[in-house]
């Protein structure tokens, strides 16, 4: 096979799926040894766009070259054939397969008798010419997160592709790891061993990493440049178009008496071999904690906890100073309120109204009958407050949008007194107006003497709304200071387990 | 005949281990194949009856037990095939479809069954290690069918094949992860198709032991729950296909520890104890459960896991 990086050009690319034109006459040119950002906001075409290039959609009309050539990609395997590598969001390595077993069987010409002698002898030469190393004999499963994205990454090397597409490479990763990973593929770029399209929303990682960008908006690309040409506020102003962002609340008074404690809480984790404990955990009213930390350190473990879905083996939880078990009767004395991450599985039921779905908080306290007509106004009143956009009040609640599934969920959590919030990644794959809209419903909470418990994996979001910050590793508190002390890089070390 | 006391039952334990154990060691083997590609297939309760029917009504007829066997392998392929097609379709539940195939092959097996209730068949060659000793009871637990030791060189077999064969690893990835088996170009619906029918195929063979060795013979009591029981067995063997030959002994001396007792003359309470295997299926479904921490070594993709 020949070496060396290729060069992939769009031409009038576009994709409609029915009246509905995901992709608008897109033309890109990604140069042969470059690391070119695709930027956009969610349902810009982003993905869209690369599923046509890699043959998993067929475009409805548009060409597209490989290395100057004119190229019909009907499958992925064609493309791989050009080829044409892409790394997805979300790892698609085999959890149980040790590392080796997953390069080897990810090959289209692996043997029907592997000869493990043979094959780990290659994989060793093979690892050995490359700028970084994954263990061979460990299962993937206790790999770290940086770790299964460089694999995923050598991986695509290992088959010999030439141009990788990247989707959202970082969105698991320490800043440490992404800065580790990008680092790598930006020098393989440099030596002209492949070509790269990444796409990101990070304007850190742009800047820092890629050579050209490309900004897409409502399908149609609309500004491609040298990075070095362009400002942040250039590529915000390409994505954004000129829609208007709900500004945060000021944030105002300070912390009040503790509401929430844990003192020596532990449980077992999801594996029920490691446990987790918090020590010493206090949120106090009109603040907020933020805990960050990589996803799978505990905090998934401690939400559960929290809401009473995981036994407390050891230690206490008050609330007020008073015992909690999170039982609803506890909860509604107490104020307590949730939004747990993905509420459409985890606060919500899917096939029920959105009436129905915001009356879950008082539907029990009106005694055995309940009155349809008020249960109707109630929703109607916080859907139209809190902007929620659905058909109908009766429509079914899995028919919404992330935001406003997200949005409906926090209008129900918020109406009434709320002491204590406690939330988990709130703002995981919305769009950029639902983001902050909703991180301003949460300041203003604050504002108003909540107190308010916030895990995120984004940290950006926990510097941006915490008046303290923790970060919880290998299912500790690992690190813990105000946040006019917090320093990103201070808190990405202690993320990364090694501080 | 020198009286052996109180050894004739560890003994008679390690015979019965033996002779019990088979059925159990093909439908489990058979379950981890499709469970590794992650399905279930409940429905080999019903296939292993069908099995015991099949091959006792083909070597009757054929005078050939070995025919007979070929035959159950291949009724249990076709009912392994059809509960794969069936799951095929969108939005269909494997447990839901393993039960219904269960009853299916049950009810099929007694309608065509009953003309054979009567004649005997032929039964499945063994072989006799215990040719060195003159103990009577250590000759009769020795004897050991041929299906048995296939069976074990089978699960051998299959454990290399998950470790070092591409089909192995294959099953493997789709029963871990369908993104990771899709994005890899692989077909996940068509190799679980098949990796069910491949257990289906093992299956039948389990039952065509019952009727053509142990008990040797084909009544409607047959099974007595022996294929659903393998099923907890899987579970319990941590899919892997060699513990799945301990455990199976396990189950089988566990079997065996009824009759032994009531062949010593305990004549009472030993009924008691014809249900420890079903008492040691409780044991191990309760033993491995809990409902705060995940199954270590399940294939992701199986729904009862998820």
């Amino acid at each position: 096979m020949t070496q060396g990086a290729i060069g992939v050009e769009t031409l009038h690319m576009t994709m409609r799926f029915g009246a509905f034109t995901a992709l608008d006459d897109c033309s890109i040119h990604i140069k042969p040894g470059s690391f070119h950002a695709l930027l956009g906001e969610n349902g810009a075409g982003k993905s869209t766009l690369v599923k046509c290039m890699m043959g998993f959609y067929p475009a409805t009309s548009g060409e597209m070259l490989v290395d100057r050539k004119e190229a019909r990609i009907d499958d992925p395997k064609a493309a791989h054939a050009l080829g044409l590598g892409m790394v997805y969001q979300h790892f698609t390595l085999v959890p149980s397969l040790t590392v080796a077993e997953n390069l080897v069987i990810s090959r289209e010409d692996a043997p029907s008798v592997i000869d493990w002698r043979a094959e780990r002898a290659a994989l060793r030469t093979f690892m050995e010419k490359m700028p970084f190393r994954v263990p061979l004999d460990r299962p993937v499963s206790a790999l770290a997160a940086g770790e299964k994205q460089k694999l995923e990454i050598l991986k695509q090397l290992y088959l010999g592709r030439r141009f990788l597409i990247l989707d959202e490479p970082t969105s698991v990763l320490t800043p440490d790891e992404a800065d580790e990973v990008l680092g790598h593929v930006r020098k393989l770029c440099a030596d002209g061993a492949i070509s790269v399209l990444m796409i990101t929303h990070k304007f850190r990682e742009v800047t820092a990493y890629a050579d050209e960008v490309s900004v897409l908006r409502r399908g149609k690309l609309v500004g491609s440049g040298k990075v070095s040409d362009l400002s942040h506020a250039d590529m915000a102003a390409m994505m954004m178009g000129d829609a208007t962002l709900a500004t945060a609340a000021e944030r105002t008074g300070d912390a009040g008496a503790p509401i929430l404690q844990l003192q020596q809480a532990r449980a077992k984790d999801r594996s029920g071999l490691k446990d987790i404990e918090i020590t010493n955990l206090t949120v106090h009213a009109g603040e907020i904690v933020g805990i960050a930390g990589i996803s799978g350190n505990g905090q998934m473990e401690l939400m559960e906890v929290l809401t009473g879905q995981r036994p407390l083996e050891g230690g206490t939880i008050r609330v007020k100073g008073a015992p909690y078990g999170a039982t609803r009767q506890e909860a509604q004395t107490h104020s307590v309120r949730y939004l747990p991450e993905e509420p459409l599985q985890n606060a919500c039921a899917p096939r029920m109204s959105v009436a129905e779905n915001i009356a879950f908080r008082n539907f029990d306290g009106a005694g055995f009958w309940l009155s349809p007509r008020k249960m109707r106004d109630h929703a109607n009143d916080l859907v139209a407050a809190f902007k929620v956009k659905t058909a109908s009040i009766n429509s079914p609640m899995q028919s919404l949008s992330g935001g406003n599934v997200q949005r409906a969920v926090l209008a129900r959590e918020l109406s009434g007194a709320v002491d204590l919030l406690i939330i988990s990644n709130p703002c995981f794959g919305l769009d950029f107006s639902a983001v902050s809209e909703i991180r301003a419903r949460i300041m203003t909470a604050r504002n108003s003497n909540t107190a308010v418990l916030l895990m995120s994996e984004d940290l950006d979001e926990i510097m941006e709304l915490a008046d303290r910050v923790m970060v919880m590793s290998e299912g500790r508190i690992a690190y813990d200071t105000p946040i006019a002390q917090a320093d990103i890089a201070t808190i990405g070390h202690h993320m990364g387990g090694h501080a | 005949m020198e009286d052996l006391g109180l050894w004739v039952i560890p003994l008679a334990i390690l015979g019965g281990a033996i002779r019990v154990s088979t059925p159990f060691l093909f439908v489990s083997l058979g379950e981890v194949l499709t469970e590794r590609s992650g399905r279930i297939n409940l429905g080999l309760e019903g296939t292993l009856v069908f099995g015991a029917m099949s091959a006792y009504a083909i070597a009757y007829l054929t005078g050939s037990p070995w025919l007979g066997v070929l035959a159950a392998a291949a009724g249990g392929a076709v009912f392994g095939l059809i509960h794969g097609l069936i799951c095929w379709l969108p939005r269909v539940n494997d447990i839901a479809v393993g039960i219904a195939m269960m009853i299916l092959g049950m009810g099929l097996a007694f309608y065509f069954g009953k003309p054979y209730v009567q004649p005997v068949a032929p039964d499945l060659p063994s072989i006799s290690f215990g040719w060195w000793s003159d103990v009577p009871q250590v000759k009769a637990a020795l004897r050991v069918n041929v299906l048995f030791l296939i069976g074990a060189v089978l699960a051998f077999a299959m454990w290399w094949m998950f470790r070092a064969t591409k089909v192995g690893l294959v099953i493997r990835v789709v029963g871990d992860s369908t993104d990771a088996a899709r994005a890899m170009g692989l077909r996940p619906a068509l190799i679980r198709t098949l990796a069910t029918a491949a257990g289906g195929a093992f299956a039948g063979v389990g039952g065509a032991y019952l009727s053509l060795f142990y008990p040797g013979s084909w009544n409607e009591g047959i099974s007595s729950g022996q294929g659903l029981m393998a099923v907890a067995l899987v579970i319990f063997a941590r899919w892997n296909a060699v513990a799945c030959f301990g455990a199976a002994l396990l189950f089988g001396g566990a079997g065996a520890l009824g009759p032994t007792l009531q062949s010593v003359g305990v004549s009472e309470g030993y009924y008691l104890f014809f249900a420890a295997p079903y008492v040691l299926t409780l044991g191990v479904l309760i033993a491995t459960s809990s409902p705060t921490r995940a199954m270590t070594g399940a294939p992701g993709e199986l729904s009862i896991t998820k």
